[in-house]
């Protein structure tokens, strides 16, 4: 009887450890923990390449997480792609100006939704659309302009039309700073 | 059905290939006739559940111990390992996914039904093929006590229910055994750790999977086990024969359903 009772104890505590190990492995190490049940509300914002985004991609501005991809679909008229973005109700002070970019954390990482803070004094509400959007950058294309043009490419290439607005600056800054760059290790070359 | 459970004879001088081949599928065939035999006795052996109870803590319990030494040291070596590959492309942020995906997508369900098969299989064919040998399987049907009821189906579930949980557990010390590696002494970052790995880690697609893969296996495991030691020849040389054919069919047959699986559940 002593000996019955005593192996299932063990088998019970056998049993238990293995659903907790199981319930730790599917909470604490993936998407799940992440997944904030709290109330949110959804912006729209619509791109003409998303790239490799996919859904439940985290939405980020200065780098803090504030929401995350919800929904992926094709605008049927314009053949844009239409991103729903939930976005946490605690961070409900967005700018309506503000613009969604596509960036990848890391050279070859996932990509996330970023946010450019705009400065209206209106703000985004549950179901607005973001004004300014950016394009995921297709690394693709960038290895195909800069062997066409055989050298860095002009930065005015990279943008895919609707970039948001400070990147004129850099647009005219750069291709002055580039060739003078190239020029001077061209001439060291052959002085070598 | 029973002329298929029953021992084989001894062996016959040596045939030809055509007929070895023969033998080979015969195998697999009773093989699967056994499998819907202990399937047919499920039910009844649902009477004997304290006798599937002590299974489980033999099969299960009692090899927690060479499992969590095991999916310690795995995970500890894949975070070696994968540290140096990935420092290799400057991706060592990666290394908590790619453990816990490695983990359980392929090592945990594999490693630990091959661990299984060499903890819980042998010992389950040594068993039975024991109880053939003295007799005990022909006093059960004397008894009225149906051998399939109370000595095959009660290892088949205990295989089925312990290896999911196993693996689990390997899974478990694994990613603490990578977390030691690639935390505590190469000076990975703890947040980046975890977060990369809730990041691209899915419940539905990785976890379950594995856990799916695991009762798979343990169902293959414990059929071949029960299976060699049931047809057994009643000898010595027979029992340890069937013992080491269990090791090796089973370690075959995972690795081949475990391809099939992965094909199909990708």
């Amino acid at each position: 009887m002593n000996q019955r009772r005593s192996y299932q104890i063990g088998t019970g505590l056998f049993i238990l450890l293995g659903f907790a190990a199981l319930a730790y492995l599917a909470t604490q190490t993936t998407s799940v923990a992440n997944f904030q049940q709290g109330p949110s509300y959804t912006v729209k914002a619509e791109f003409t390449n998303i790239g490799q985004l996919k859904l439940r991609a985290p939405v980020k501005i200065a780098g803090v997480r504030i929401g995350s991809v919800k929904a992926i679909d094709l605008d049927q008229q314009k053949l844009q792609a239409k991103v729903q973005i939930s976005i946490d109700n605690r961070f409900n002070e967005l700018p309506d100006d503000s613009a969604a970019a596509i960036f990848t954390s890391g050279l070859l990482g996932d990509q996330y939704v970023a946010i450019q803070p705009g400065g209206s004094p209106t703000m985004l509400k549950d179901g607005d659309e973001f004004v300014l959007t950016q394009s995921s950058i297709q690394l693709e294309d960038l290895i195909g302009k800069f062997l066409v043009s055989g050298g860095p490419s002009k930065p005015g290439d990279s943008q895919n039309g609707d970039a948001k607005p400070d990147d004129d600056k850099t647009d005219t800054t750069k291709p002055a700073a580039t060739p003078p760059a190239k020029s001077d290790t061209e001439t060291k070359h052959q002085g070598a | 059905m029973s002329s298929v459970l029953k021992p084989k004879p001894t062996p016959e001088p040596r045939r030809s290939e055509f007929s070895m081949l023969g033998d080979s599928i015969a195998q697999v065939g009773a093989c699967a006739l056994f499998l819907l035999s202990i399937l047919a006795a499920i039910p009844k052996s649902l009477k004997h559940v304290r006798e599937t109870i002590r299974q489980i803590w033999f099969v299960g319990a009692m090899s927690l111990v060479i499992i969590m030494t095991c999916g310690l040291f795995v995970g500890m070596v894949l975070g070696l390992q994968l540290y140096y590959v990935l420092s290799i492309f400057g991706g060592t942020a990666a290394l908590g996914t790619v453990v816990s995906l490695s983990l359980y997508r392929e090592l945990g369900p594999v490693v630990t039904a091959l661990l299984f098969a060499g903890r819980a299989g042998t010992s389950i064919t040594a068993e039975i093929g024991l109880m053939r040998a003295t007799d005990q399987i022909a006093a059960m049907e004397m008894m009225a006590v149906d051998p399939m009821a109370y000595v095959a189906a009660p290892r088949f579930l205990a295989g089925v229910i312990a290896m999911p949980l196993l693996a689990c557990v390997f899974n478990m010390l694994g990613i603490f055994g990578a977390h030691l590696v690639g935390v505590s002494w190469l000076g990975l970052d703890n947040g980046t750790f975890w977060s990369n790995m809730t990041s691209s880690v899915d419940v539905w697609k990785d976890v379950i999977n594995g856990v799916w893969k695991s009762c798979a296996f343990g169902a293959v495991v414990a059929l071949i086990a029960v299976f060699q030691g049931y047809t057994t020849p009643p000898t010595s040389e027979g029992v340890a024969y069937a013992t080491t054919r269990t090791v090796v069919f089973s370690s075959i047959v995972v690795l081949a359903l475990d391809f099939v699986m992965t094909a199909f559940l990708m």
